[in-house]
């Protein structure tokens, strides 16, 4: 639903840039060349500028949870196309190119892991995957992981990287902003904890249910998140955006989040936060 | 309540006589102006053409119930736009007994683009939320076209709050293109008031029922429509982005709307067929602009008996209920087999790349009771 760039494709922003191939990479951070095999130790954030690459929900899991201790739920959800959606391509083989190109089914990994030897639920949204859009699997697998949270009494994190809701599904993506915030809404009446963790972009639907409704909030450093993408605001009122506007920075400072954390220190952050909130 | 609901009432198309024909009523205005051509002549000339008018009645009467029962998700939609169908203001004339309007979210201001108030609909006392397109230039202008601010959702809120303490039902009238996209929306928050609103909604302790009156636009319209029931008007559409929205992005020209619109399934029938609205609302005929009071019928009988049915479930069950609704809505395939993703993946972590400030041991504490 976000669109917040000018290279906007439906799916992907800065695509070619965000995604290094071969040896090297321009950061579009600092416009440095990056050594590919650099920025992969850097866990994908370029060591010049601190610009935090979008990375995928597998990576994202490798990189939070504590080694071999991720176990997947719900991995065989895969998307139907209940609207037989059809613009420029049918959604049917979009769909099958992105998982080609993914291994992924859909845009969400959810499951229960360890972060420092803690327990917990934790479900990761996959940019590459459809630019991370919200269907019927993602919603799904969202609700599924806040339930088992609170039937576990296990803390929830979510990493959101979501352009919002995925439009090839209609009206059924715009219900699993309801049902997604119901779910929380009864993890956080049972008094579980739901740390919600903002990846470049939480745009749309997505930052407008579950996301911004984590009892704590983290952002990483430049993430774009929002509700209209800057070319809707642009159509609707031609005002020309601040700069840094819908950045993770500007929502610290609007108070919309708790704290800007870069990428190898969100599982210090996460332990430390069950460690004061968690049960 | 079948009986009740004014589905054809055949004078309703003929007694408009307004210029607002859309696009596809090219021939229901042809036979319109016929009719008031002969009218004209028989008064000048003193001539009975009443046999003529008659027949030419019937055609019209004919043409436009084959038109609106075939309307295709465009049409629809600008039918849902009409600049003649019936508002919130509307309804709330014909309605609402005795409504009174509540202002203010106490926080940053009146978002005139949602309206709340209390009053009577039938004999039950409830809240109305929704949302205010306006209907003079004016009052567009001042109320944004229907798009409403953080400050609207927030209001939304806290007079529904106000609700469930006192036990008042809720009812929600949605008619947004969407919610505002703009710097001072953003800054105040637009995405934290609607997923608030959604979260909290499905809590209230009070029955909600939410109908889409007419633009159902996107977050802007589940905003306010989380309910134990949705309903829809017939020539209303619902949907997660605008036709003109969805075809710039995915079509990358606006010019496409009329194809978006037909991709994306908006309309009444498909919302029932999702399992997404639980009810169709019927209008006159040729849509709710040609006749308000019937289409303001229609919805009041739908209203009352909603009420009546949702006041004989015991709280816990509405919101057991309210939440399995909410629940059981998508469709996706849970047997197929992932090459990517087996039941269990494990894959090997990078702790070692990361800081590690804090300490290692897991914790665990006992459960608090709750
Ligand atoms: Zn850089």
């Amino acid at each position: 639903m976000a669109d917040n760039s000018k290279s906007w494709d439906g799916y992907s922003i800065k695509k070619k840039l965000d995604v290094p191939e071969g040896l090297w990479c321009r950061c579009p951070g600092c416009e440095e060349m990056i050594f590919n095999r650099t920025l992969e130790e850097n866990l994908q954030v370029c060591p010049e500028c601190n610009y935090h690459f979008r990375i995928s929900a597998r990576k994202r899991i490798e990189i939070l949870c504590d080694e071999q201790s991720f176990e997947e739920m719900l991995g065989n959800y895969s998307p139907l196309d209940p609207l037989k959606f059809s613009d420029l391509k049918t959604y049917k083989s979009r769909l099958k190119e992105q998982q080609k190109k993914t291994g992924q089914t859909d845009a969400a990994v959810v499951g229960k892991g360890y972060v420092k030897g803690r327990p917990l639920i934790l479900a990761v949204l996959d940019p590459e995957f459809m630019m991370g859009s919200m269907g019927s699997v993602v919603g799904e697998k969202i609700a599924v992981a806040a339930e088992t949270a609170q039937e576990a009494e296990l803390p929830l994190v979510i990493v959101s990287s979501s352009g919002g809701a995925r439009m090839q599904e209609g009206v059924l993506s715009l219900s699993q902003m309801a049902k997604t915030s119901a779910a929380i809404a009864r993890l956080n009446q049972s008094g579980g904890l739901y740390i919600s963790i903002l990846a470049d972009p939480t745009t749309g639907g997505v930052a407008a249910s579950f996301a911004l409704l984590g009892d704590i909030i983290i952002a990483e450093p430049g993430a774009l998140i929002g509700f209209a993408g800057a070319r809707t605001i642009w159509h609707t009122i031609k005002v020309e955006l601040p700069e840094g506007f819908q950045k993770a920075e500007f929502l610290l400072e609007h108070g919309f989040i708790d704290m800007i954390t870069p990428r190898n220190e969100l599982r210090s952050e996460i332990a430390r936060l069950i460690d004061y909130c968690g049960k | 309540m079948a009986n009740n609901i004014n589905q054809g009432a055949e004078s309703t198309i003929i007694k408009s006589n307004n210029n607002d024909w859309l696009d596809f009523e090219k021939t229901l205005a042809e036979l319109s102006n016929q009719i008031v051509e002969l009218q004209n002549l028989q008064k000048a000339k003193g001539i009975d053409y009443s046999p003529e008018i008659r027949q030419l009645r019937n055609n019209l009467v004919k043409l436009t119930t084959k038109i609106y029962d075939n309307l295709s998700a465009w049409e629809t939609v600008q039918v849902a736009r009409h600049p003649k169908r019936p508002l919130l203001q509307d309804y709330l004339k014909i309605i609402v007994q005795d409504f009174r309007e509540l202002h203010g979210d106490r926080c940053f201001g009146d978002d005139r683009a949602m309206v709340t108030g209390i009053g009577r609909i039938g004999r039950e006392k409830v809240l109305i939320v929704g949302h205010n397109k306006g209907r003079s230039t004016e009052e567009k202008v001042a109320c944004h076209f229907g798009c409403a601010h953080p400050e609207g959702y927030r209001k939304a809120l806290l007079k529904m709050k106000l609700a469930e303490k006192f036990q008042l039902p809720i009812i929600c009238l949605i008619d947004t293109p969407g919610a505002y996209p703009g710097i001072g929306a953003e800054e105040r928050g637009q995405a934290q008031a609607i997923a608030n609103n959604l979260m909290e909604m499905s809590l209230l302790r009070t029955p909600i029922v939410c109908v889409v009156i007419g633009e159902g636009g996107s977050g802007g319209a589940l905003g306010i429509g989380v309910g134990d029931r949705l309903a829809i008007m017939q020539n209303a559409y619902y949907s997660v982005i605008t036709p003109e929205g969805c075809a710039a992005i995915l079509w990358k020209t606006g010019e496409q709307a009329a194809q978006a619109a037909e991709a994306l399934k908006l309309t009444a029938k498909h919302l029932l067929k999702f399992n997404v609205a639980d009810q169709i609302i019927p209008e006159p005929l040729g849509g709710a602009h040609r006749n308000h009071h019937d289409a303001a019928h229609n919805l009041e009988m739908y209203l009352v008996n909603t009420l009546r049915d949702l006041r004989r479930c015991k709280m816990d069950n509405l919101l057991e209920n309210r939440y399995r609704k909410l629940r059981r809505i998508g469709q996706y395939s849970n047997n197929g087999s992932n090459k990517a993703a087996s039941a269990k993946t494990r894959i090997s972590g990078l702790a070692g790349n990361l800081s590690e400030s804090a300490p290692e041991t897991p914790v665990r504490k006992k459960p608090i009771a709750h």
